[in-house]
């Protein structure tokens, strides 16, 4: 299978779809050392007011360290409940969900809160900044709650800033930042406690597609330097700035592969 | 979330909505100030009541002999007041077994007063003067001294000379813009020599200390004030509490045997001490304490309330803001910590506004009428503490419903 053959030195840390099934299938078993996100038969339901919601029914992912990969699908399809999950935000009612070799799906709330914490990185399409804190303070929040002395957490929040090139915009608060700003200040924030993944939920869905090209060139370089990215989206053109593309549809995984094929399916420019 | 960040985050948000912060703790703020008001008026008044009356009225580590006691601010029965007229008096004879009976270190004076009429030949109106006969040790014991002039020698007190020391007052009516030492003040057709004037002795409730002629006990001052061999009391004075209490008891013994009483009958007189005299001020001060307690504690259970509410208002608002925190990796905990110490930074702020304006507020109480106020430090930590403990309590529920907010509804809220 073509699957199974590197293309692209780009998508290079992707495992082949043999290897993702043995690791899926092996119910129970702690998956080994690079693979950072393992689901097995994921199944998450909604009471919505007596009629039974079901958002997945089934869904198996296995993700290796340092891909990058974009979560697709239409409304409904469940990818919004799976980024949930995945961000330790939500609980399947059944599978399992093992995280960087810890399996997270029957942790309690305050253990999921510690893993959200050291593990991920959010960068959402809203932004959720705190509006009247300065950027600084925005970045430095999970670093607060990861109990790290206020000097080095400045130090390191700095740093993040600086790596999205916002150095110079420290005191500034949200409102007095751009759109693209934004989401480069919550991409620092989503970076600076060192994250297993990097979970973004439509960052380019508030932006302009200018400003949309410049925060996928932030993530690419990203990718580059080794950060597990995973995004979720619904516009084929962003998705297919991953590496590798998951479409969900009903709840269940409906196709998984490489930039090069979902490319060349939807006849985007490669 | 350290605590230290937890207060400036809080603080940083009371100041952000000032006029908001200000209604919400209004309420914790009035309840605390009436509070330190009332706490500080009712120490004022107990520690004018103890320097100013009672101390002006007894000395220190003494008691008195006296037949019926002389400072009676209780509730008087009909029955009580029988027993108080069929006491027997103390008589001057009493005074030497007495005094026989004392350990050596201690002081006694047997002291009599009688409002009498006193005049001077420098203004032509007679007045009264509260007249004192005592003997030798008494301006030790009441630590008495003169401003101008001097007081009685041991000849003088010996030998009952015609003389006396003067209070204040009495200098100022009857020896107007004169000296009152080597003059003459003539009390029921005899002539005292003014040998010395008294420093001021101040006043209680507008009552002056300072309107007293005192002269030897052995003087003829002394048959109107002690008449028929009766003495009003015998003045006594230890070196310490301990001595007090065992002389007490030395004194009790003598005079129960000197009055035949048997083991089952009461004492017919009266050892008063400063403490019998403040037992009555202290039943009053316990009645306005509790006053002074309840009627704030009305004010803090509004106070805290109207910061429940607005707590609430406060976590509906920022849903959001907890969805955030949470989704960053705040626990449960962290949540609740920051909203509790949010609403107890709220209610110490009111409470600390509330010590400040309950001074003011018996500063100015004091300013316009003759009640004292004390600054107490303890009702200052109490207000405060108070005001942390009303933000906690009224805290909680918010807090809690916070901290258990579902972090996905919360990051989708508006």
């Amino acid at each position: 299978m073509s699957q199974d053959i590197v293309h692209d030195p780009l998508e290079a840390p992707l495992g082949s779809t043999a290897e993702r099934q043995a690791v899926v299938s092996a119910a129970g078993a702690t998956p080994g050392q690079d693979w950072v996100i393992v689901t097995r038969g994921i199944k998450r339901e909604y009471d919505m007011g007596g009629e039974v919601v079901r958002a997945l029914r089934g869904v198996d992912v296995a993700i290796r360290r340092n891909e990058y990969v974009a979560i697709m699908g239409p409304s409904g399809s469940g990818k919004s409940t799976l980024m949930n999950v995945i961000g330790c935000l939500d609980t399947p009612n059944a599978g399992e969900y093992w995280l960087n070799g810890t399996q997270v799906s029957k942790m309690s709330d305050d253990a999921l809160a510690r893993v959200r914490n050291k593990e991920i990185g959010f960068v959402f399409q809203t932004f959720n900044l705190l509006p009247r804190a300065s950027a600084l303070h925005n970045v430095e929040l999970p670093l607060v709650y990861a109990g790290v002395p206020g000097d080095e957490r400045r130090r390191r929040a700095r740093e993040a800033l600086e790596r999205v090139q916002l150095g110079g915009r420290v005191d500034h608060r949200p409102n007095e930042l751009s759109g693209g700003q934004r989401q480069r200040v919550a991409i620092a924030r989503a970076l600076v406690n060192n994250p297993s993944i990097l979970l973004a939920d439509e960052p380019t869905g508030n932006l302009d597609s200018a400003t949309s090209e410049e925060i996928m060139r932030v993530f690419e370089s990203l990718a580059d330097q080794g950060q597990t990215v995973i995004m979720v989206t619904h516009e084929p053109d962003i998705a297919s700035h991953a590496r590798r593309i998951i479409v969900l549809r009903d709840g269940m995984v409906h196709s998984d592969e490489r930039r090069s094929s979902f490319v060349e399916k939807l006849g985007l420019p490669a | 979330m350290p605590f230290v960040e937890a207060i400036r985050l809080a603080l940083k948000t009371i100041w952000v909505q000032k006029l908001k912060s200000f209604f919400t703790l209004l309420g914790v703020m009035i309840g605390v100030t009436f509070l330190i008001a009332v706490v500080s008026i009712v120490g004022g008044m107990s520690r004018y009541m103890t320097d100013q009356v009672v101390g002006k009225i007894m000395a220190v580590n003494s008691f008195e002999l006296r037949h019926r006691p002389n400072i009676n601010l209780g509730e008087m029965t009909e029955e009580r007041w029988r027993e108080l007229r069929r006491r027997p008096r103390i008589k001057e004879s009493d005074i030497q077994p007495v005094v026989d009976a004392l350990p050596p270190d201690v002081k006694w004076a047997a002291v009599g007063n009688d409002n009498l009429s006193a005049q001077s030949k420098y203004v032509a109106k007679p007045r009264q003067v509260l007249a004192f006969t005592v003997t030798n040790d008494y301006f030790d014991v009441k630590k008495m001294a003169p401003v101008n002039g001097r007081l009685f020698s041991p000849q003088e007190f010996e030998r009952g000379m015609p003389v006396i020391v003067i209070g204040q007052d009495v200098a100022n009516y009857f020896f107007p813009a004169l000296d009152p030492v080597g003059r003459e003040l003539v009390v029921r057709g005899i002539p005292y020599t003014v040998v010395g004037v008294m420093e001021k002795q101040g006043s209680a409730f507008g009552i002056s200390f300072d309107k007293f002629i005192v002269a030897p006990h052995k003087s003829a001052l002394n048959r109107y004030v002690n008449a028929h061999g009766v003495i009003d009391a015998v003045m006594i004075q230890t070196a310490s509490r301990e001595g007090m209490l065992s002389t007490m008891e030395t004194v009790r013994q003598v005079m129960r045997a000197r009055h035949h009483l048997r083991p089952s009958q009461k004492d017919d007189f009266e050892l008063e001490t400063s403490d019998s005299a403040l037992e009555f001020w202290n039943k009053i001060k316990s009645y306005l304490v509790f006053a002074g307690v309840a009627l704030p504690a009305i004010g803090l259970v509004v106070g805290a309330i109207v910061i429940m509410n607005i707590m609430l208002v406060a976590v509906a608002e920022r849903t959001r803001e907890i969805g955030i925190r949470k989704s960053l990796g705040a626990r449960r905990r962290d949540i609740m910590s920051q909203f509790l110490v949010e609403s107890a930074t709220l209610s110490t702020v009111g409470a600390a506004l509330g010590v400040a304006t309950g001074f003011a507020f018996a500063k100015l109480i004091a300013a316009l009428t003759p009640l004292p106020a004390a600054v107490e430090l303890w009702s200052v930590l109490v207000g405060i503490g108070i005001g942390a403990g009303v933000g906690i309590v009224a805290g909680v529920y918010p807090a809690s419903r916070a901290s258990r907010l579902d972090p996905i509804t919360a990051l989708r809220a508006e």
